[in-house]
């Protein structure tokens, strides 16, 4: 059984008179533990997609199955839960709450999840060693670097112990440097098991990824997973 | 969310924003120290008010001379010249009157009190023994005028404490002989300090035997008669019995004005609680305004952090979390500017006592919780539309407007 298993999916946006297909005719399967880059031109749907496999969105046509349930008919709370328990987001803007401090930001999705506070602590201790955070758990946003800010972004992404983590170009706002470390934190975690989907406009990371989506125009141009079944095998096995 | 976590979410939001959030607690804070504050005064005046009336004595019913038109409480009536006067034994013959427990006659005018070579003039009230519990006077030394007959008043006097203090000084007044007009009188009491209050102000009173007081007025007149009745419920039955006896005594004319200073309280008491409750209500307004302006701060709030909306949906949560995260937000920007307003308010209404100690500018306690619930409930009301419109954005496009 595929972890992500997309049919017919169909998304339109109305745009005055216009429609704009952001996704058309998408069918996809995606299996645990992959490590999937989706490449393409801006405006190609790239991101509709990242959102349609996160649950913050739903196709107008078409199914989507996680884990072999389908998601695209569960209510908004129902998705919410599939969102708090089996997705993690990180975004190009990193989306941190700015009152917050790094550890209050890593926590947050246990917070809403009403995990209790003793156990929110150990796992945010936990993390912050993980991701090199320890000495700046009390930092508000501001006070970190970009490649912190990331950091704390993905540390949050972690904290529920997803399945599946999504990342819209994670490194668009960091330097080349920045960037190649939170891409090798992001390989770290698809190392123990998470499957891992990035948006990346740049080439060379997409290349690192053991499959590449190439979508135009809404539609999936190449994906090189599909020709390469070996690839596939050697990642499930 | 946890209940302690949502409350705390929403603190650390509404003190992430200081500016909105004082301007917010600002406003409800006013409109409770507004409540506060006017029902204070609305409330303080009706008890002093009452708080006077009752001074002049419990349960009185007052006789007055002349007919008045309506009944009712007419000070007219205290100066027209009357058809026919009262007497002193039209006071006596209420002394046998079922439901009335005291009665006395009061004549007065000015005279002029001499001691020692010392000279003033006073205030001179004719009275019988009864006066001075009817009137609720107090007594420093001495005692009150003797029980005898009301026609026959033995040469004593009672005197005021200021007239005590100027004539007599440190020396002994009780048993001391004093010429009031042209009447040499023993003083046998002396009242306690009362201070200027609604009533005589009996500081500067000289009170003697009513039929003594006639005399040295050359008049056979009364000012009033007062009585004091039972209780509160033989009031009325008591003034029908009075008016009926003066009546028959007046060859059936009704040319007297019987009031109950129960009725005058009545309405007065009716009247500034009224007023209290209309105060009440214009300063609620405000209360409604500051839930209005509650609800547009958090609506900006919702406009603010719509990225922060969009984040937390992808961060899992509920639409039920956000909504109760928003509307903690509103309750506790009310609940402070209530507590606020409430400190502010008991601060006023102090301050007001402390520069009119007379005055009782106490907030009545429906009052206050009034209107703290008033506030509490107008930000949750008020709080409810934004928290909605939070929890109702489109996850994607909140996301985008990081
Ligand atoms: N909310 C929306 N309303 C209208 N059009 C949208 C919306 N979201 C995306 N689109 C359109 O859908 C297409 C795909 O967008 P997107 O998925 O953001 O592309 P990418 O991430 O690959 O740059 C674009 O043409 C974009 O203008
Ligand atoms: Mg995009």
């Amino acid at each position: 059984m595929a972890l992500i298993e997309l049919s017919g999916i169909e998304r339109r946006f109305l745009l005055g008179d216009t429609t704009v297909h952001a996704l058309a005719g998408l069918n996809l399967q995606i299996e645990a533990g992959e490590y999937v880059a989706v490449m393409g031109p801006s405006g190609s749907g790239k991101s509709t997609l990242l959102n349609l496999l996160g649950l913050l969105d739903r196709p107008n046509v078409g199914t989507y199955k996680l884990e072999g349930r389908d998601v695209t008919t569960l209510s908004p709370d129902e998705q919410a839960t599939v969102r708090s328990t089996r997705i993690g987001f990180v975004f190009q803007s990193f989306h941190l709450v700015p009152r917050l401090t790094a550890a209050e930001n890593i926590a947050l999705p246990m917070t809403l999840a009403g995990i209790p506070l003793a156990e929110r602590n150990l796992r945010v201790t936990q993390a912050l060693k993980d991701f090199g955070l320890d000495q700046r758990a009390d930092h508000k946003p501001d006070q970190l670097s970009g490649g912190q800010r990331q950091r704390v972004a993905i540390a949050r992404a972690t904290i529920m112990q997803p399945a599946l983590i999504l990342a819209d170009e994670p490194t668009g706002n960091l330097d080349r440097h920045t960037g190649e470390e939170v891409v090798n934190l992001l390989e770290a975690l698809n190392g123990k098991g998470v499957t891992l989907v990035v948006v990346t406009h740049d080439q060379a990371m997409g290349a690192r990824a053991r499959r590449q989506l190439v979508m135009e125009d809404g539609r999936l141009k190449a994906d090189s997973g599909a020709a390469d079944i070996s690839n596939l095998a050697e990642i499930s096995g | 969310m946890r209940l302690t976590d949502t409350l705390r979410f929403a603190r650390d939001a509404a003190t992430g924003y200081p500016m909105r959030t004082t301007l917010s607690v600002l406003a409800m804070s006013i409109g409770v120290a507004a409540v506060v504050i006017l029902t204070a005064l609305g409330d303080g005046a009706r008890r002093y008010v009452v708080g006077q009336f009752s001074s002049l004595g419990t349960n009185l019913i007052i006789v007055l001379p002349g007919r008045s038109g309506t009944g009712g409480f007419n000070p007219a009536n205290a100066i027209t010249s009357t058809p026919r006067d009262l007497t002193i034994d039209d006071a006596g013959s209420l002394r046998r009157l079922p439901g009335a427990r005291r009665v006395a006659p009061l004549a007065v005018g000015t005279s002029e009190i001499n001691y020692g070579g010392k000279l003033r003039e006073v205030m001179v009230a004719g009275s019988t023994a009864e006066f001075i519990p009817i009137r609720n006077f107090e007594l420093a030394q001495g005692q009150g005028l003797p029980e005898e007959d009301w026609n026959r008043g033995s040469s004593v006097a009672v005197i005021g404490a200021k007239i005590r203090e100027e004539m007599f000084g440190a020396n002994p007044a009780i048993g001391q002989l004093v010429r009031v007009g042209d009447r040499r009188l023993r003083v046998i009491g002396v009242l306690k300090s009362t201070g200027q209050g609604l009533g005589m102000n009996t500081d500067e009173l000289v009170i003697v035997p009513v039929s003594l007081a006639q005399a040295m007025f050359n008049s056979n007149t009364l000012f009033r008669i007062m009585i004091e009745a039972n209780s509160r419920d033989a009031i009325p039955g008591t003034k029908d019995r009075v008016m009926e006896t003066i009546k028959q005594r007046h060859r059936g004319e009704e040319d007297i004005t019987v009031i109950t200073q129960d009725a005058v309280l009545a309405t007065f008491d009716k009247l500034l609680g009224a007023l209290t409750l209309a105060v009440a209500g214009i300063a609620a307004i405000s209360l409604a305004v500051a839930g209005i302006l509650v609800m547009n701060v958090m609506l900006v709030a919702v406009t603010q952090r719509t990225g922060e909306i969009g984040l937390l949906k992808a961060l899992g949560a509920t639409a039920r979390t956000i909504r109760l995260a928003f509307l903690a937000e509103a309750a506790m920007l009310s609940a402070v500017g209530a507590l606020v307003g409430y400190l502010l308010g008991q601060l006023g209404a102090f301050t007001l006592r402390q520069f009119f100690p007379v005055f009782p500018a106490y907030p009545p306690d429906w009052a206050v919780i009034a209107g703290l619930s008033t506030a509490l409930a107008t930000g949750l009301i008020f709080g409810v539309m934004p928290a909605r419109r939070a929890a109702r954005l489109d996850p994607v496009q909140a996301l985008m407007k990081h």
